[in-house]
């Protein structure tokens, strides 16, 4: 009896897991295809014969500019957006000073809002200072929306640095942007290495923003290029598939080598909302 | 020390870069955006002062309404699901083998972008070669409805690669909390002779509420601001089946330039987004914490 109960539980857990995966793996599949096979054969069927033209024709439409623009910006902005947090977060948790939790509440206001409520404002800022449809707006903006969540996942660290090591720092003669630079910064290298993370997956992902502010398709990111492509193929599905691999990939790729990182700074920056 | 650590100067150096950045860029385009809700106003040319006409023209649009009802929806979708996701979460927390992998296999969707995610379950839908009806047809159902095409069920249809993105996130966040609970506290109801369902439901889930209630806060306004699935994959529609009230806003600016009624229905959405929050941390507010 119990044995068949927990058969059943391992049937459901095998269930959930199919249906999270399997479209993907026939995402993958179709990208190989023609569409004469994915359009006749059953969906589940392995190309035997892998069509990775596919992947060429995409390649040579021009997606490379796509998955450029989308390294630099967030590497760029994940760089910023990490330091602006870390310097902030220091300030906040180690400077003695009467305003520090009324600073925390105000960069925390971006935690919930819905971003559309700032999205018309935002972009009538940038049209007033000429960024509209310049990677820069991009760039600022992902920093931004992305210093709440950081500092949140920051500030549980911070909060246990021992004070030992910040007396001994400054009775030693050093300065305070020695401490932090020095000292601060490489000892909370475990948790920054969880905010990287985290903040790449969202700025990789990001699509409102980069659809509002850019309409070149020399500063398109991946997530906005690849509705351009897929538009222009329209019923190619392999080419389709393809572009969609490409956008995915080093996503997963990353997930494969740092799929305890990411699982940290997921929950680290959900539970403590 | 104390002279060095609260240096005025070096406070200011280190908080104003993310102060100035959340002031500019997030507080004020708030504040603007209740503002400019009060202007006819198309984006480029001059903003006229109209009171509170937007406003009222809002609670008039039925447009407005449905895509505020469909918003709604979505967020008592989401709020109902998560105790599927808690279920899976407790079967998976309950020493199974495999579970560390299947937890993996259950996030990749979240790590997909939204946009990626709404092309793939175009495909998916695709009424004639997608891989839905080629299953369903497959199976000897004739006729398999064109998902995303049909007003009555286009919203239902979009709700399911809403699960499948976010069905790891919360598995993963209730798996992390049921991993937390000390050991000895099961192993003392199994002593008492409590059955694993006894176990799971009167003291596993009881120990995780806290972070349940976290949960159904951020699935309710993380769907009342639910945008980039749905705009990719139905534009909102057909004929406003589907449209959600950051779809409806971001048509209203960005595809019909009427940015001044845009911003109301903006400000509008985050209004209704704030009081829904303080509403549901009211309803699940801890009158006695639980310690262990």
């Amino acid at each position: 009896m119990r044995r068949i109960g927990y058969i059943l539980l391992y049937i459901c857990l095998a269930l959930v897991a199919v249906f999270q995966i399997f479209p993907i793996i026939w995402l993958f599949m179709f990208s190989l295809k023609t569409n004469q096979e994915i359009f006749a054969g059953n969906p589940f069927a392995v190309p035997l014969d892998p069509k990775w033209g596919n992947y060429l024709k995409v390649f040579e439409g021009g997606i490379g500019v796509y998955f450029w623009n989308s390294i630099w910006i967030t590497a760029l902005a994940t760089v910023l957006t990490i330091l602006i947090a870390s310097m902030a977060t220091f300030a906040i948790t180690r400077m003695k000073w009467k305003y520090s939790g009324l600073v925390l509440g105000v960069i925390m206001v971006g935690l919930m809002i819905p971003i559309h409520s700032a999205l018309i404002p935002l972009y009538n800022m940038f049209l007033n200072v000429n960024l509209i449809d310049n990677p820069l707006s991009i760039v600022i903006t992902y920093i931004t929306y992305n210093l709440p969540i950081t500092v949140m996942i920051l500030l549980g660290f911070y909060t246990t640095i021992p004070r030992e090591i910040e007396e001994a720092a400054i009775i030693d003669g050093s300065s305070i942007h020695r401490l932090f630079f020095r000292i601060i910064l490489p000892i909370s290298a475990p948790i920054m290495s969880t905010t990287v993370i985290i903040n790449m997956i969202y700025n990789w992902n990001e699509f409102v923003f980069v659809n509002t502010f850019i309409s070149s398709e020399k500063y398109k990111t991946l997530t906005v290029g690849i509705q351009n492509f897929i538009g222009q193929y329209m019923t190619d599905w392999g080419a389709i598939g393809a572009t969609l691999v490409i956008s995915v990939l080093p996503i997963i790729v990353a997930f494969l080598f740092f799929s305890n990182k990411i699982m940290e700074g997921i929950t680290a920056s959900a539970v403590k909302g | 020390m104390n002279k060095v650590m609260s240096n005025k100067w070096i406070i200011f150096l280190y908080t104003f870069p993310a102060l100035l950045l959340i002031a500019v860029l997030i507080v004020i385009p708030l504040i603007l955006s209740g503002y400019f809700g009060l202007m006819d106003w198309d984006g480029i040319g001059t903003m006229e002062f109209i009171g509170l006409d937007n406003y009222i023209t809002a609670l008039q649009d039925s447009k407005f309404w449905d895509s505020t009802l469909h918003s709604f929806l979505l967020a008592l979708f989401s709020a109902c699901s998560l105790i599927g996701y808690l279920a899976v979460a407790l079967i998976l927390a309950s020493k199974i083998k495999g579970a560390s992998l299947l937890r993996k296999i259950y996030l990749i969707p979240m790590l997909l972008s939204s946009v990626a995610i709404a092309q793939l379950w175009i495909k998916v839908y695709n009424p004639s070669n997608g891989m839905l009806n080629s299953i369903l047809v497959g199976l000897g159902i004739e006729n398999p409805p064109a998902w995303l095409a049909d007003p009555s069920i286009v919203l239902y249809a979009i709700f399911v690669p809403i699960i499948w993105q976010y069905a790891g996130f919360y598995i993963l966040i209730y798996y992390a909390a049921l991993k937390n609970i000390p050991e000895s506290l099961i192993e003392a109801a199994k002593i008492d002779g409590a059955t694993p369902l006894q176990i799971a439901l009167e003291i596993k889930v009881p120990l995780i509420m806290n972070v349940f209630k976290v949960t159904i806060v951020l699935s309710i306004v993380g769907s009342l601001k639910y945008f980039d699935l749905i705009y990719v994959m139905t534009g909102g529609g057909p004929n406003g089946a589907s449209e959600v009230m950051a779809s409806y806003m971001y048509k209203l600016a960005f595809s019909s330039y009427n940015f001044g009624y845009g911003s109301a229905i903006g400000f509008l959405l985050l209004i209704i987004t704030l009081i829904v929050t303080v509403i549901i941390r009211k309803i699940t507010a801890n009158k006695d914490e639980i310690q262990y």
